[in-house]
């Protein structure tokens, strides 16, 4: 059966508060914009997902159409498209983060 | 590798009237920072501003042009 990687894309956005696509892992980011993406994420201590496009070709492709957006990284929270490095740093900047994972973290609900 | 020039040119052809700033981060001519100032961007949230400048360089970005770090303004922001 053909993959659904689209399908795959959907579900780790519905299932993980805090979610990003990005090159590399978290421990061993492969980008420097993918690196800056972690370290604006890590610094709210909650739990996130990672996601290496690096390993998987077709998910990276689909990404990019799923999330009308054409580079990585891309960071997903409480199932919404945040945006790429640049917004996540001005949105942490601002102090527009926290209050979105706030809202999308179970137990705070 | 891409010319500023170019990245320039296709903001101000999907932009008419922006002030675009092109910015060689690496010096390798494939990764650049914009900023840019246009009056298409009042009342659009920064993900629809950065897909807006996405769309100028659909053609390269991803190919001749690896990232394109972004800053979009409205006047007077």
């Amino acid at each position: 059966m053909a993959r659904q990687v689209m399908e795959e894309i959907k579900k780790e956005v519905g299932e993980n508060s805090v979610l990003i696509y990005m090159k590399g892992t978290r421990e061993m980011p492969q980008c420097g914009f993918s690196a800056a993406a972690i370290e604006v994420l890590s610094s709210y201590g909650v739990p996130f997902k990672d996601v290496n496009v690096l390993v998987d070709q077709e998910k990276w492709a689909a990404v990019k159409v799923f999330s009308q957006w054409p580079t990585i990284p891309q960071v997903y929270i409480g199932g919404k498209f945040v945006g790429g490095c640049d917004i996540l740093r001005e949105m942490h900047a601002k102090g527009e983060i926290a209050p979105l994972i706030q809202s999308a973290m179970p137990d705070k609900r | 590798m891409i010319d500023p020039e170019q990245i320039r040119d296709r903001i101000l052809g999907a932009l008419p009237g922006a002030a675009v700033e092109v910015r060689d981060m690496t010096g390798t001519a494939d990764h650049y920072e914009v900023r840019v100032v246009a009056k298409a961007f009042e009342g659009c949230s920064a993900v629809e501003r950065h897909r807006m400048v996405y769309s100028a360089v659909q053609d390269v970005i991803g190919g001749a042009l690896h990232a394109l770090s972004m800053k979009t303004l409205a006047p007077g922001e």
